[in-house]
């Protein structure tokens, strides 16, 4: 009985907020809203789905949205293995808490700030390009492009790739690697057969946060972009002049499809017991 | 303990969903009435207003002056304007052309005998009873201040000055374009093509019929791999222009001024074909609890120091035709730069923003209605 009256308030909020919330959202994406005077009608129809998977446009902005974020998923796969593996294995202690505190430090300042430095790197007249001219190299235009969204997708989650890999790479015991050389396996194979397996489930549950993030972001493809994101989509027609709450919330079912995809593959790679 | 069952989880979530959106309807048939007299005040005023405009240099001698506390709500978009008009939990609205008639149609808002309000009759005379807000000679409100959608550029890299919109349609310019993210953006496309197109026969850039509409999207299809970067707000288009990223795109007048203030070399017109552009009023709620302090605001605000400081503050033309002089008083020159001294025909020139309908008055409802406008600029930008 107690167990139950503990659980029963984050329980009733879990359902209410969370799950009310979703069943919301997937019922009225089978709604339409009349053009001109922008109110809803509860009619059931499957018009929003129609034209999300059978109108290029639709098909192209989520395709380009997964497609970021599987790259910037690499990227700071990529990134974030040696410098995790470097933190956990071989930074001396001091050491460690130095980079962890240089890992963490962006994160307490505000994301908006950060999306905006980039900006002024970026720029025509910006500090990169002013850089580049110093040392004699030629000039960049990759403001407003899809470059410069990689760039900064990258820069923006690398810390929530680095800190899960990093807890996986420092969780392997030293015996596993000695064990490897006496059974005479070089460096790289022991890297490759003993420390990567060890490693994957930290990279998988890093990966989550990459993906997800790039996936749900619209802010950033706004102010460093140039083009539409899904959630850009979404934005614009929860608050654009025509309010189509019912197609956003049918083509928010996307991302979700995604991701629902996405954690399974996870799962079975061992994400959730490196989270 | 019993588990609870996966079946009565959905069950119970899609039984609070369904209580929700059934909550929020409600149907008012019957013509609210006009407003003909200013009687006691009530001592409060809730507002929703475009950012900066309950500015405290004006509101604050009005709370002085009429005791009404001033509570306002900054709408980002006309529809959220209209979504929170229609909570009845607001007085009055600045509502833009492109959300009045909505307003007026949906019965959101009272109409208003003019002659409460005794600036009026020194107001430009296009804006006395403009179409976006009076219907069949009923005034829904009283207009506030309007202006152009401008053609920006940099004096330094745009040779010769440009006097068409053609510029931002040609590739000279590729890769340093840019113009607003908004599907109105239509609408210029359509208002160039009514110029350099005659054969398509566009004679109101926010009616377009199949043919009309297809070739204006193809054409800002076209202009796509130019622009550098469609804007959001005001302070990206600063940005890129201060930045060497454009060197010409459209704009609004508050960009020049910032950019000039900045010693930018830029500057901006009106191109031969004309420009699209915004005319704001406010309106009262058919279910405001505080009426009369609603339009001694609107009274407030027509007077011509309030119009001035507000054209000057926001970058905007004023209705009021007094303000001139007191603008030029507060900022030298700034009549002339805010073209409240301009002449009808300049006011003439403009194609003011409204909602795009399918039942556009051609007698054939043929239109692309605002839900297609804003599916192609999707559609343009991807």
């Amino acid at each position: 009985m107690r167990a139950v009256a503990l659980l029963l308030p984050p329980l009733g909020w879990m359902l209410v907020f969370y799950l009310a919330a979703l069943a919301v959202l997937f019922v009225s994406a089978f709604w339409s809203v009349d053009s001109f005077t922008g109110k809803l009608t509860h009619v059931w129809t499957w018009t929003n789905f129609d034209t999300i998977i059978h109108d290029p446009t639709y098909r192209q902005i989520a395709w380009r949205t997964i497609w970021m974020a599987a790259l910037v998923t690499l990227t700071d796969a990529l990134i974030a293995f040696p410098f995790a593996y470097y933190m956990a294995r071989v930074a001396t202690p001091r050491l460690r808490t130095l980079l962890f505190v240089l890992v963490l430090l962006p994160l307490f300042s505000s994301y908006l700030a950060r999306i905006y430095a980039w900006r002024l790197i970026l720029n025509q007249d910006g500090a990169l390009n002013w850089s580049l001219a110093k040392i004699g190299l030629p000039q960049q235009d990759w403001a407003f492009t899809s470059t410069a969204m990689w760039i900064v997708f990258s820069y923006i989650w690398l810390p929530f790739m680095i800190l899960p890999i990093y807890a996986a790479l420092e969780r392997i015991p030293d015996s596993y690697l000695e064990a490897s050389r006496d059974l005479g396996a070089r460096n790289w194979t022991t890297f490759r057969r003993v420390i990567v397996p060890l490693a994957l489930p930290g990279i998988a549950a890093g990966s989550i946060f990459t993906f997800s993030l790039t996936l749900g972001d619209y802010i950033t493809p706004s102010l460093v972009g140039n083009v539409d994101f899904i959630g850009n989509v979404i934005y614009r027609n929860v608050l654009g002049l025509t309010n189509n709450l019912p197609f956003s919330a049918a083509y928010a079912t996307v991302p979700l499809i995604v991701m629902a995809i996405y954690l399974a593959l996870a799962k079975r790679v061992g994400a959730f017991e490196a989270l | 303990m019993r588990r609870i069952r996966r079946a009565h989880v959905l069950l119970a979530a899609l039984a609070a969903a369904l209580c929700v959106p059934a909550s929020g309807v409600s149907s008012d048939s019957s013509s609210p009435s006009m407003i003909t007299k200013v009687g006691k005040l009530e001592g409060t005023l809730n507002l929703i207003a475009w950012e900066g405009y309950t500015y405290k240099q004006w509101v604050t001698p009005f709370v002085k002056k009429t005791g009404c506390k001033v509570h306002s709500k900054f709408g980002g978009s006309s529809d959220e304007m209209v979504t929170l008009m229609r909570t009845g939990q607001y007085d009055a609205v600045s509502a833009s052309g492109d959300a009045s008639l909505r307003l007026i149609l949906g019965k959101d808002v009272r109409p208003i005998n003019p002659s409460l309000v005794p600036d009026y009759k020194n107001f430009i005379p296009a804006l006395k009873s403009p179409s976006h807000n009076t219907v069949k000679g009923v005034h829904y409100g009283i207009s506030l201040q309007w202006g152009p959608n401008t053609l920006l550029y940099n004096t330094k890299k745009v040779k010769p000055a440009p006097n068409s919109w053609s510029v931002l349609y040609s590739s000279k310019y590729k890769g340093k374009v840019t113009v607003p993210d908004n599907a109105i953006q239509i609408a210029d496309a359509a208002l160039y093509l009514s110029k350099s197109k005659p054969s398509l026969g566009i004679t109101d850039p926010y009616e377009l019929n199949d043919t009309q509409f297809k070739a204006a999207v193809a054409l800002l299809k076209k202009q796509r791999p130019l622009v550098k970067k469609y804007w959001l707000t005001a302070g990206d288009e600063i940005d890129l222009f201060k930045n060497g990223g454009a060197v010409v795109g459209a704009s609004w007048p508050y960009q020049t001024n910032t950019l000039q203030a900045a010693k930018a070399p830029v500057k901006d017109l009106i191109p031969r074909e004309g420009a699209t552009g915004w005319a704001d009023t406010w309106m009262i709620s058919s279910k405001a609890k505080h009426p009369n302090c609603a339009v001694s605001w609107i009274k407030w605000v027509s007077t011509p120091k309030v119009q001035a400081q507000q054209a000057i503050y926001f970058g905007e033309t004023p209705a009021n035709t007094k303000a001139c002089k007191i603008m030029d008083q507060l900022s030298k020159g700034s009549c002339a730069q805010y073209h409240a001294n301009a002449s009808t025909a300049y006011f003439n020139s403009i194609k003011f923003w409204k909602t795009p309908v399918k039942d556009c008055g051609n007698g054939k409802s043929n239109c692309m209605d605002y839900t297609k406008w804003q599916a192609a600029w999707t559609d343009i930008k991807s």
